[in-house]
This record gives structure tokens, sequence and C-alpha cells, in this order.
């Protein structure tokens, strides 16, 4: 079988929409995002977001946050019912621009951290973070 | 020799495995200053198992980290909470715990022995029989719930007291009929599952039950934070959760068949350090 | 949710001019997300706190927003810079309206 050109161009459409897919399933959280942002772009990198590649229990989460020079970081989960998690807003006596706590993720997905710069600017990171189901209940 | 070659590239395969899966080397001080025994030779009776690990082995490093620091421990806003409580009055008598005893620090010690006989009454008996008997009997106050936040918060209080010093209940004298029986009830299979205590807790700890890691079912971090729940979590109630798992009517709080288990299973951990209030997943 | 509710905040007692502190702060509150039903299948109400803040000598370190995504008894850890002696005021708000307060002295080494 042959595939002519305009059959591969279509082929190649059709997979882009499916890896769009995945993203559209997340229209909650890029909203959510776009809130926090005014749907400003959102660069990739000055934003250190620790979190456990596995979790014992989804219930608490560890997690870190840091962004050198950042007025403030919006933490996101995005699987979870409503995606929003902390705010964290620093004042002119926040030594660094980082924060720890603790968050529940209904189940294994990307925790997204943005945030924004003294010069309006934005920039995010993310961790994808595995909740285990444990075998034994409460 | 090709049979030799598939053994060993399974044994490669399956180390991973089975070191992810063992007890860790981690060392647990707590504060930086409390050298606990987290692991140890298993006592004589205890005839299955050569070493005994606290449940802290099993866990994550992120669960782990939860109790090295007192202040990253949740649990030690209830713990605060039962400081308050025992200088509190309360019931007709108008008596505190402090109006009777002196400051919660007398303890030290108590945990590490408990449960044991009261030699009065001949019966087994449980810290939150003790601590049930204060309050109705001298502060005249309603009994509390076996694992509502105030028993266990102040279970731990008092558990805390001991933190760090080896566990150490009598399995003899009038202890021995308790102990025979608790002893009974580690190793019956229970429930549709026919489970017992033994199968996952000793036969099969270091391994997975689907995503949980099993430990051997040391009790020396009870009353402990679940996370789970987040809260102080009894030892009966754990010990009811694991006969329910295995799809079996299970026993009741504070049954005297549970004060027998807890016995026996407290006297697996002797030479551990008490640890309450843990936190485990 | 007003009962029942402890602080519980870690500051060093003492610290050179102008030297950052790490901070940790911990309340008791179930943070009911608002996902969750009862028994008869009825959605239990959202009840969170839904702020903290962390104040020095009336100047704002951290303002947090909290979401239901936040676990039962909130744990922060963060950094403040210390200028001078004064007091550390630690804030939590309510979804029912209250408000918890707890204050922590600091000393100029």
């Amino acid at each position: 079988m042959e595939i002519s050109r305009r059959e591969t161009l279509a082929l190649c459409l059709g997979a882009a929409v499916l890896t769009m897919m995945p993203f559209r399933a997340n229209a909650a959280v890029e909203d959510a995002i776009s809130a926090f942002t005014g749907g400003a772009d959102v660069a990739e990198g000055g934003v250190t977001l620790t979190a456990p590649e596995i979790a014992e229990n989804g219930n608490t989460v560890p997690i870190e946050v840091s962004a050198p020079g950042a007025v403030s970081i919006a933490v996101f989960a995005a699987g979870n019912p409503t995606p929003g998690v902390a705010t964290f807003n620093f004042g002119p006596l926040a030594a660094s621009q980082s924060a720890a706590t603790r968050i529940r993720l209904a189940g294994t997905q990307d925790v997204i951290a943005v945030a924004k710069m003294a010069d309006g600017s934005f920039a995010k990171a993310s961790a994808t973070v595995k909740v285990t189901i444990g075998g034994c209940g409460g | 020799m090709k049979f030799k070659a598939l053994t060993a590239a399974v044994a490669i395969v399956a180390l991973p495995v089975t070191v992810l899966a063992d007890p860790d080397d981690d060392k647990l001080i707590i504060n930086g200053e409390i050298e606990m025994i987290s692991v140890t030779k298993a006592p004589e009776h205890v005839e299955n198992l050569d070493t005994i690990y606290s449940g802290w082995h099993f866990r994550t490093d992120e669960t782990q980290a939860l109790q090295i620091d007192d202040f990253d421990n949740p649990a030690m806003i209830f713990v605060d909470q039962a400081a308050d409580i025992y200088e509190t009055v309360d019931g007709a008598a108008g008596k505190s715990c402090a109006s009777c005893h002196d400051a919660v620090e007398s303890f030290a010690g108590l945990h590490a022995q408990m449960p044991k006989v009261d030699p009065e009454t001949g019966k087994l008996v449980v810290m939150e029989d003790l601590i049930n008997e204060c309050r109705t009997e001298r502060m005249e106050a309603d009994a509390w719930k076996w694992s509502g936040a105030d028993m266990q918060g102040m279970v731990a209080l008092i558990g805390l007291q001991s933190r760090g010093m080896p566990m150490n209940v009598a399995i003899d004298g009038p202890a021995a009929p308790y102990w025979e029986q608790g002893k009974e009830m580690y190793y019956t299979r229970y429930g549709q599952l026919e489970l017992s205590c033994a199968n996952c807790h000793e036969e099969n700890y270091g391994n997975m039950i689907r995503a949980d890691h099993l430990s051997q079912g040391m009790i020396n971090g009870f009353p402990t934070y679940r996370l789970k729940q987040a809260k102080l979590i009894s030892r009966h109630n754990r010990f009811r959760g694991c006969i329910r798992d295995t799809r079996a009517e299970t026993f009741a709080e504070g049954s005297d068949e549970f004060r027998a288990l807890e016995l026996y299973v407290a006297s697996r951990g002797n030479g551990l350090s008490v640890e309450t209030p843990a936190v485990r997943q | 949710m007003a009962s029942g509710v402890k602080p519980r905040v870690k500051v060093p007692k003492t610290a050179a001019a102008g030297e950052a502190v790490t901070i940790k702060s911990l309340i008791s509150h179930k943070m009911e997300s608002g996902q969750r039903k009862d028994k008869e299948g009825n959605v239990i109400p959202r009840s969170i706190i839904n702020r903290f803040t962390c104040e020095f000598n009336g100047q704002m370190v951290i303002d947090v927003t909290l979401e239901p995504a936040i676990s039962t008894n909130p744990y922060f850890q963060f950094e403040a810079t210390v200028p001078e002696a004064g007091e550390f005021v630690f804030t939590w708000y309510d979804d029912d309206g209250s408000v918890y307060d707890t204050k922590k002295k600091i000393e100029i080494a």
C-alpha cells in the first residue's frame, strides 16, 4: 500500500489532534492558570518544584516551591476535582521566595507551580506525582 | 548450563525488587538527638523472626521525614491539646489529671510496660482502660470513646514520656494466659480471605500487598498519625482495620480479645523503642 | 470549627539582625474539601482555612491563599528576614469567619 503525500499529511494531522487530546481534558487547570497569569505567556524555568515521585498516600503529599525574585507562586493540581492548591504571596520580609506545604492529590497527576516575577513575567515548573492505592484500608 | 544462565538472568531481574522491598537501612533519630532502637534482635518468644523492625523502616523517605522532627510531625498538635486537657478540670469531682498526678513527665516508663495485668482485679488492662478508670472513678467525668481524639491524644501524650525507652511488656506470671490468647489470635486465619496476622506481618513483611509495603505490624509507634485518616489512630482501630480487610466480622475496640492481641503484638516488639506518636501512611 | 483549633509555630528565640530564619506553622483543622459525601449521599459542605498570613512588626512575610487541596492540619514552612527585635504574628482565616492567631517574639543576639 502506497501512501500519498496528501494521506501522509492527514495522518500527521490526526496524530496532532490525538496529542492535543490530553490537553483538552486539562481545560480546568489551563483556565485556572490563565486566571492567575491573565493569559500572559508562561516560560519554563526559574521555578523549582520539589515533589515526591511516588506518594504513599494522596492525602498528605509534601511539596516545596521556590522561585527567586518571584512576587507570588501559585500551585495547581491538574487532576484534582478543582485544580487550585495554594497561592503564596511573598512580602517584603520574605527571606526567600520559597515555601513548603502538604497537599491532597486525588490520583496520579501533574502538579504545576507558576511564579509571577517582579517584572510581571511568568514562569512555571511541573512534576508528575504517582499516587499509590494501598492494599490496606483504614 | 542454559538453565543456570536463565536462573542468573532471573536473579538479576529480581534483585532490584528485593532490595527495594526490604526494610531500609536509615537510622531513626528524632529532633537530631533522640536515637531510637528501630532495629534489634527479636525476643526469644518470637520464634519465627530473627530481627524486629519498626514500621518506620517500611515507609517512603517523605513519610519517614514527618517523624524525625517533632515540629514536622502533625500528631504533635494533638499531643499539645492533650497537655492542655491534662490540666483542665472535668467531671463532678472537680478534678483534672494534674489534681492527682504530678507533671505528665512522671509517667515516663509506663507505656513501655503496657498492657499489663492489674494486680487487684487480675484483668489485663491497656492505657485506654487506665485513663477511663481515672475519668469515671476519680474525676466523675464521662468515659472517652476508645478511638476519639481526646483519648488517643492522651494515650500519645503519656506514651511520649517513654519515647526512646525499649518496649518491655511482661508475658509471664498472671499475664501468661492473656499472652497465649493473643498469640492464638495472631496465628488464626480470619475472614473470607483466610488471613492471619502472621500471613502478612511475619511471612511476608517487606513484600508489597498491592501498593502497600508490608511491615512487621509492630505497635511501638501507636497511637500513630496515619496520613490516610489524618489523625491519631489507636492500636485497636488498626487491628479492626486489618481484620476487616480479611473480610471478617471483627472484634470491637476495647474488647478483651483486642486487649489480649495488643499484649501479644506489643511483646513481639519488646526491645524496640517506644515511638509514639509515629507517622505512617 | 471554632472549637478544638490549635495553632503551633516554630520560630527561633534569637537571630542576628538581618538574618534569615526558618519558620514552620501547623494548625489543627479538618479542611473539609466540599467534595465528600455523608452516609446519606449529601455533599458535606466545604469548611477550610482559606488564608494564612505571617507578619513581623506589621510588615508582611507571607500571605497564603489556601484551596481545599491543602491537607488536613495545614502545614507551612518558609523563611523570614529579621531586621530587628520584634514579634511575629501568625493569622489563620476560617471559612466560617473565625480568625485564629498566635504570636512569637524574637530577640536580636
